[in-house]
């Protein structure tokens, strides 16, 4: 098992498997709300053509959860509407 | 760093890994770029991880996958796992990212395996939690062992009943199957027969399934003419029409499957010509007997094409490797037409029994074309089959006004699980014939990529 | 073959132009017959960055900007559609002394022309409007009241108009050939003629391919700028900004995507309308954006594309009457003609109608480039 974070909480995944499919394993049952009306939604092709289990994974949006490997220590968050994207004081 | 090649190969299915063999054997010098972590395409997923476990569930047609894995793996050819191919020009410039870098190489000759992709199945409740195609139960099962209990499998098609059996051979509860085949299709199925004759041993496994199935207690529901996924945050439940009246079953987990489509995207935003394939309702990539597309230097093998299935994908990806190898004078025409010839051979037979699975697995019109208004045809837009209406009768007869008006097709699957589904609505709402209608219009990137990745472009150095 | 039901006026080119056009006509009851070879709006009018500024205007076109952006104002009075307007300021960002000494020169120059649209803003003020922007900005040039709108559905919105108006829109239609005879001129589509005294050649980047069957020579040149647009971003940004020393045209939509482009171009086939886009432009266009939004790096760019426009070698466009009788030009708005739609078609129907034009358009004359 890994140890990742899931919306600030801990959580342990399944090693060796993408991000969608260990979260799916966990019991999560929905990855992010849609930028136009809100609803939930979860993986639905797990090949990277349908664009739905889409994440923040290491404060990068847009994520595809199902090309993404578990790695120790990630940090993953639903999706809600338009992502975070701001990234962290950089100014220069 | 030389970014130069004689072919760039763009996927590592039967098709891409077969070419990319092919042309590693006469000293080519080889790219093969693959969005996945392992080669195998979707149909020889994690070929390489369960060979080291016991999974005979998985059965035989997949494991007979692994040679040729296991050659291409040996095969003196560069090859990119995790690479995100976002673009094809027609002098074939691609474009790809990988770790977080993007780059362009040129190939003097590039083949496209994209492969293949589940083919849109706009019901009432298809974008809910829960609700997955048959073709991820397959690979949450190839590669993670993961089984989805209890679901309903819907749909039809030789893939749908396939994993049924896979899960039944794994010992994972299926809840029942639900098929969608519409009855017509057996008599316009038959009359292909004679020429599938010669794949008989295939006819006979896909009953074979079958009757294990039913042997199996699953209930096998048949004469279903519409179909509901409910509710409101997550599905619970799917809802069939059949003998008159709506009948419910409960389920957290609806598998939904009609088939497969050429996977398209990559050779269309290059500028390949496509043409419209009636019998099985999608596009196809108008290539030669060399898979050569309409854009010189540019093959299109295996189901990124037309779909053929597995086998037929390895022998055209031979195919057009050697096509491509003659053209840049690795072999000469005589050559290639001498080692074509066998393989040829091969892949005439095995396409054999296409036109008999195309007849039999036509999708219904009902489940191609919704007509309820408030199915979503654009899952990343969310937009549904009322305001697509709407916005066709403010005057906008094609895709590209569709989408231009109503962000249909605008969201990140540019048009992968949308797009077969408006050309085809707008052909029916207006009775313009779908070659017509035409196609969203494609361009790279086909896949999303970040601007900081795109503001540090390496580019091949000068020639 | 006998011709079909005539119009005073046959317009090609059935972009924001050519509809602007024959709206204005139409309303001062004139009947009208609008060509078009493809779809209305199939190129640049359809696909532009829909900016609507009147900062960085050519001298010559501000007053004709000017007015266009009061009719942008309220612009669902004239076609019943909002046409997604969305006011906002434009800012041109200065990213050193050198280049706001530009731009304090350029707003000298208005000023003393009469024009104070264009206010020069320093960095602190800069930041305030834009939070985002990079810390070496060093100030900028803004206009209030400009803004953007959604092209497509603004040459749909004239479109229907037109259309309500009595306005005759013959799609799919090009112009094989054009010729006098009397005092009428004969257009040759693909299976029928039309006979029309007046017409008015609003074919963007063919309009000179239209001029020369008009007995014109016009320098225009098909090219193709590039746009790119991203997946949402959490609101960051609410005026459009463009940079002083670099192309740059940047702008981000109330649902959260950010449109990129600037100018940047591929390169254009208008034989077959197709574009092919240049990935070491976009690089660069990329590593502007970058550079001076540090936030968008992260961004994920999901399309990019690039439209046909026609440009003229001065920049500027080609509006006012051609050298035969009945002839009117109004093309080659070299990539910045979409604010602009309102006016033009109020200026061409003026020519058309009253003989003149009541703004200055000297400086667009179809002869400028005659020998």
């Amino acid at each position: 098992m890994v140890s990742v974070t899931f919306d600030g909480k801990p959580l342990q995944l399944c090693g060796g498997l993408s991000v969608a499919a260990a979260l799916l394993e966990a019991g999560i049952g929905h990855f992010r709300e849609t930028p136009v009306t809100g609803s939930p939604r979860a993986p639905f092709c797990m090949m990277g053509v349908c664009f739905d289990c889409l994440l923040i994974i290491d404060g990068i949006a847009n994520q595809q959860a199902c090309m993404t490997q578990v790695r120790k220590g990630m940090i993953i968050e639903r999706q809600s509407g338009s992502a975070d994207a701001i990234a962290q004081g950089d100014r220069s | 760093m030389t970014e130069h090649y004689d072919i760039v190969i763009i996927g590592a299915g039967p098709a891409g890994m077969a070419a990319a063999q092919t042309a590693a054997r006469h000293k080519a010098k080889i790219l093969i770029l693959d969005e996945q972590a392992a080669p195998g395409g979707q149909i020889y997923r994690a070929s390489e991880t369960n060979a080291k476990l016991d999974r005979p569930e998985l059965g035989e047609s997949y494991q007979s996958g692994l040679p040729l894995v296991h050659a291409f793996r040996e095969s003196d050819v560069s090859y990119v796992p995790n690479a995100n191919v976002w673009q094809l020009s027609e002098d074939r410039e691609v474009g790809y990212s990988k770790d977080g870098i993007a780059r362009m190489v040129i190939g003097k000759q590039v083949i496209v395996a994209s492969g293949a992709q589940e083919r849109p199945f706009p019901v009432p409740g298809w974008t809910l939690p829960g609700v997955m195609t048959v073709g991820a139960a397959q690979i949450l099962l190839k590669e993670s062992e993961i089984g989805i209990e209890n679901a309903v499998f819907c749909g039809s098609g030789p893939l749908l009943y396939l994993v049924v059996h896979q899960y039944l051979m794994a010992g994972i509860p299926v809840k029942a199957v639900i098929d969608l085949q519409p009855g017509g299709n057996y008599f316009k199925a038959l009359l292909k027969l004679p020429g599938a004759l010669a794949s008989l041993s295939k006819i006979i496994q896909g009953w074979g399934w079958k009757r294990d199935i039913v042997r199996a207690g699953v209930p096998l529901i048949n004469g279903v003419s519409d179909l509901r996924i409910s509710e409101y945050n997550a599905a619970n439940g799917v809802e069939y029409y059949r003998a008159g009246r709506w009948h419910r079953l409960d389920s957290e987990h609806v598998l939904l499957h009609q088939g497969v489509v050429p996977n398209i995207n990559i050779s269309r935003a290059a500028g390949c010509d496509c043409q419209w394939n009636a019998v099985q309702c999608c596009w196809n990539v108008v290539v030669d007997d060399w898979f050569e597309s309409s854009l010189s230097g540019i093959a299109v093998a295996g189901d990124g094409a037309f779909i053929g299935g597995g086998v037929a994908a390895e022998y055209s990806g031979c195919i057009a490797a050697l096509g491509a190898l003659a053209k840049i004078r690795r072999i000469d025409n005589r050559e290639r037409d001498r080692l074509a010839h066998p393989i040829r051979a091969a892949y005439t037979k095995e396409m054999r029994l296409r036109p008999f699975i195309d007849a039999l697995f036509k999708p219904a019109k009902h489940f191609r074309i919704p007509k309820e208004d408030d199915v979503v045809v654009c899952r990343c837009e969310e937009i549904s089959v009322a305001q697509l209406r709407e916005v066709i009768d403010i005057g906008c007869p094609g895709p590209n006004q569709l989408k231009s008006f109503s962000r249909c097709g605008m969201g990140p699957c540019q048009g992968r699980f949308c797009g077969l589904t408006v050309s085809e609505l707008i052909a029916d709402i207006t009775g313009k014939t779908i070659e017509e209608v035409g196609y969203y219009r494609l361009r790279s990137p086909i896949k999303p990529l970040r601007l900081g990745e795109l503001a540090n472009l390496n580019f091949p150095s000068g020639d | 073959m006998a011709p079909s039901a005539n119009s005073d006026v046959v317009v090609i080119g059935g972009g924001l132009h050519g509809c602007s056009t024959a709206l204005h006509l139409a309303l001062r009851g004139i009947s009208v017959t609008l060509l078009e070879k493809d779809y209305v709006g199939r190129h640049a009018s359809g696909v532009n960055a829909g900016g609507v500024r009147r900062l960085g205007r050519h001298i010559a076109e501000i007053p004709l900007s000017i007015a266009s952006a009061k009719i942008w104002h309220s612009i669902i009075d004239l076609v019943d559609d909002d046409c997604g307007f969305t006011p906002s300021a434009q800012i041109s960002v200065a990213e050193n002394d050198f280049q706001i000494e530009q731009l304090q020169q350029r707003v000298n120059q208005l000023q003393k022309l009469g024009f104070d649209h264009e206010k020069l803003i320093d960095q602190e003020t800069l930041r305030e409007l834009l939070p985002e922007v990079s810390g070496h900005c060093a100030g900028g040039m803004i206009v209030e009241g400009d803004g953007h709108a959604n092209p497509f559905r603004t040459v749909q919105a004239f479109r229907r108009k037109c259309q309500q108006l009595g306005v005759r829109i013959l799609e799919s239609s090009k112009v094989e050939n054009i010729s006098r005879k009397a005092n009428t001129w004969q257009i040759s589509l693909q299976g029928q003629r039309l006979e029309s005294p007046v017409v008015v050649n609003c074919a963007g980047a063919w309009g000179g391919k239209i001029a020369a069957m008009l007995g014109e020579s016009i320098p225009v040149e098909a090219r193709a700028p590039m746009l790119m647009i991203t997946a949402r971003m959490p609101s960051f940004l609410s005026p459009v900004v463009g940079a002083q020393g670099r192309t740059l045209s940047f702008k981000q939509f109330a649902n959260g995507t950010v449109l990129v482009g600037g100018g940047h171009e591929g390169s254009a086939l208008p034989e077959s309308n197709k574009t092919r886009l240049d990935y070491a432009g976009l690089a660069t266009n990329a590593r502007t954006a970058v550079e001076i939004f540090p936030i968008m790096r992260e961004a994920q760019v999901v399309r990019c594309w690039a439209g046909i426009e026609g440009i003229m070698p001065d920049v500027i466009p080609v509006i006012g009457s051609g050298q035969a009788e009945g002839v009117f030009h109004a093309f080659g708005f070299s990539a910045h003609g979409f604010q602009l739609g309102p006016i033009g078609g109020r200026i061409i129907s003026e020519l058309v109608i009253d003989g003149s034009s009541s703004l200055p358009i000297e400086a667009f004359r179809a002869d400028r480039f005659a020998k």
